[in-house]
């Protein structure tokens, strides 16, 4: 490190700088003409970084190319430099089509502007989705988004461990926290936990907001429809405290990746987690020995409403009137397209209905039916609630609950209603 | 700054009859050597003013409203809205600014000494001492990534080195390092001392190899033991030195950042205001006004000894 009174000027007041660059992007406004009509490139930003997404994506471009005989010039960047600056990035000079999320962070963008609608790729793609899919990906009664895979939050067991202590599937909350009680007796940690990163804990408060007050209570929450100073979320607390003991109590210093070696190495009796655990979860006699079930119902809606993000595919403004850029999009609804990504990375799951389901493992397929079957999809906490609450406010508050079981909801509120307010 | 001030000797005599006192000094230099000077030193100013100057007037400027980053015309007038807000209502500001001078306490009253002291034992004649001194001075240059990676292994709870050495990993008594929040501030400081005394020391030890050693000499002659040469002999010669360590411990102390992030993003019991400051201006949790209000809070508490540290040196130049 090189320090020195100017460095230190220049560190200060470049953390000030930050927030001019989205401004200076504004001015330079891109290239207001975009690609002519009748063009046959286009380009994908793609945020799959990683080596085995990143060839999926591959995949996905070369039979695009193949079949079409359009070029798709393809920029890759590390996912979190997307998200971090995706304000910067779509006002600037972004790729025709973008990898994108459902939820609140597509509905944002999509009110501001930024993204193009595209009716016109879902009349062609869009029996290929059910209103579920549907809906995640409209905004104000257009559709900005195709989607690629999702993969449900789910808990999950190791069928070994609970044949040996007879354990059962709880379909009740309290079934779930008997059984817990169980596990701890028997010595296990009953559900396996890590919230070093602060996002983990946000698929606990989904679960527990949506089986206590409904799917709805939950989309309402997350856009500041609802109050959090209400009796509804300190309801979802109150729960949580009880289920509190029975998490891993070093949850704070662990990743979610060192919690799946605690479930894996059977020191945990179950783990509520994105089905992106089998990404990390890669001995084949763990794997198979794994099975899962959805989180028991609470109050309301039974288990109706399932979490499970969706990725998909977002086109900038600015490439609106491109037709190779659209013909791409509807290229990446089909079937055949998401095909080719999921031989590559098959931990997630396709989400055209004629996508080729049987290759999927038995727990894939399970995933799938507990998709199909849901009424309702929720998309995460930091997906469908605006980034600064998920990331400034609930993170640390969160992981303040964890530590001591205290939670200030009137302070939420507070804080909410200034982050959504400059929003 | 003192290339700001610098200029004006080079444009005075053109507009006007230059002030006699500087007048002997400003004829003495060519048109050349003007051209070059103005330039060496307008175009750094130039730099200065477009990069840092400019940015932090927007930034002020910037915490006074409310604005999602997106089309100027979103920019709204929020008053001390920001300000109230980092202050009252968002709970991790207090606990930052508290672990900000737990820094400043424990860099003052431990790592910077224990790297004046380990200055003071290699600047004696003792065997491997370039060895030592690559040894200490090695954290200072390995890049943040690694940083954090060593003290993964160091500190988790289960695999780590610290935990296996002292028998508890795996058992439920294993202190959690980076997860318990009264813990992992101070394990953080560990880390911190590790890389800041190897700096401190480096920069000790190149004054104590250019202090005159006749000054040692001449304590010796007038029989003065090891103890008296060193606090009343070397430390005095040593001022200048002992002040920027003071002004650099100072200074990293406010913008302490790295090794706190690496560890969890600086949450839970990490909390730093440099940190903040990030969190709220750069990426997704992203909220323009309320990041720069944090950010114009460090920026006032930075000045004060940068403002102390630049009249100490300007009135010693006068």
């Amino acid at each position: 490190m090189n320090q020195s009174r100017r460095t230190l000027l220049k560190s200060a007041v470049a953390l000030g700088a930050v927030p001019v660059l989205p401004a200076l992007a504004a001015c330079s406004g891109g290239d207001p003409a975009g690609a002519p009509e009748n063009s046959k490139a286009t380009s994908l930003g793609s945020g799959l970084a990683d080596a085995v997404p990143k060839s999926g994506i591959q995949a996905m471009v070369d039979g695009f190319q193949r079949s079409s005989g359009d070029t798709v010039r393809l920029n890759v960047m590390p996912r979190q430099q997307l998200i971090d600056n995706v304000s910067t990035y779509l006002q600037s000079n972004p790729e025709d089509v973008i990898t994108w999320f459902a939820g609140y962070r597509m509905r944002y963008y999509a009110g501001k502007g930024l993204l193009a609608p595209i009716d016109d790729v879902w009349e062609k793609v869009g029996k290929n989705f059910g209103t579920g899919l549907a809906d995640a990906s409209s905004y104000e009664g257009k559709k900005y988004l195709v989607p690629n895979y999702n993969y449900p939050w789910v808990v999950f067991y190791r069928k070994s461990v609970w044949q040996q202590h007879g354990y059962e599937v709880p379909a009740t909350w309290d079934a779930l926290l008997a059984l817990c009680a169980r596990m701890k007796k028997d010595g296990l940690t009953p559900i396996a936990f890590g919230d070093k990163d602060g996002w983990p804990a946000m698929g606990t408060f989904d679960y527990l907001n949506m089986r206590t007050n409904g799917y709805q209570f939950h989309v309402d929450l997350c856009a500041h429809k609802e109050s959090w100073d209400s009796p509804k979320v300190q309801a979802v607390f109150d729960n949580w405290k009880q289920l509190l003991p029975y998490q891993d109590t070093g949850a704070l210093g662990a990743t979610w990746q060192q919690a799946a070696r605690s479930l894996a190495s059977k020191k945990s009796g179950m783990y509520l987690i994105g089905t992106f655990l089998l990404q990390e979860l890669t001995d084949k006699a763990v794997v198979d020995d794994l099975d899962f079930f959805a989180f028991p119902e609470i109050a309301v809606e039974g288990t109706d409403a399932v979490e499970a993000p969706i990725d998909g595919f977002v086109m900038a403004k600015r490439a609106e009137k491109n037709q190779a850029a659209k013909d791409f999009l509807a290229y990446l609804g089909t079937g055949k397209a998401q095909d080719a990504y999921a031989a590559k990375d098959p931990s997630n799951l396709q989400t055209a209905a004629d996508a080729d389901r049987s290759t999927f493992s038995p727990i894939q397929k399970k995933a799938a039916e507990l998709i199909a079957n849901a009424k309702s999809v929720s998309q995460f906490f930091d997906r469908d609630a605006l980034p600064a609450m998920a990331n400034n406010v609930m993170i640390p508050a969160l992981q303040s609950f964890l530590k001591d079981g205290k939670i200030d909801i009137k302070g939420l509120e507070t804080q909410a209603k200034t982050l959504y307010a400059s929003a | 700054m003192t290339q700001t001030t610098a200029p004006a000797p080079v444009a005075a005599p053109a507009a006007s009859p230059a002030p006699r006192a500087r007048s002997g000094r400003v004829r003495r230099l060519t048109g050349t050597d003007r051209l070059v000077l103005g330039v060496m030193i307008g175009v750094p100013t130039l730099i200065q003013a477009v990069l840092i100057w400019i940015p932090t007037l927007l930034s002020i400027g910037l915490s006074f409203t409310r604005w999602n980053g997106l089309a100027l015309s979103d920019i709204h007038s929020a008053g001390l809205a920001n300000y109230r807000f980092a202050v009252d209502e968002y709970p991790p500001f207090w606990p930052a600014v508290w672990h900000n001078v737990i820094w400043l306490v424990f860099l003052a009253g431990i790592a910077t000494p224990l790297g004046v002291v380990l200055a003071v034992l290699l600047d004696q004649k003792i065997r491997f001492t370039r060895l030592y001194q690559s040894i200490f001075f090695t954290p200072v240059m390995l890049s943040l990534v690694l940083v954090g990676i060593v003290w993964q292994l160091v500190y988790a709870r289960d695999e780590g080195l610290l935990n296996n050495l002292l028998g508890t990993a795996g058992t439920p008594s294993a202190v959690d390092w980076f997860g318990d929040p009264h813990v992992n501030l101070w394990a953080a400081l560990v880390a911190t001392a590790w890389r800041h005394a190897g700096y401190i020391m480096v920069l000790y030890l190149a004054g104590l190899k250019g202090l005159d050693p006749s000054l040692r000499e001449a304590a010796a002659i007038d029989g003065a033991n090891d103890r008296q040469t060193l606090f009343k002999v070397v430390f005095p010669a040593m001022r200048q030195i002992n002040v920027v360590v003071v002004v650099i411990t100072l200074i990293e102390a406010l913008r302490a950042f790295d090794i706190a992030y690496v560890i969890n993003r600086g949450t839970n019991g990490l909390e730093l205001l440099s940190i903040l400051v990030i969190q709220n201006l750069v990426g997704e949790g992203q909220v323009i006004g309320v990041g720069s209000a944090l950010a114009v809070l460090l920026l006032v508490v930075s000045l004060v000894p940068i403002v102390a540290y630049l009249i100490r040196t300007f009135r010693r130049a006068d």
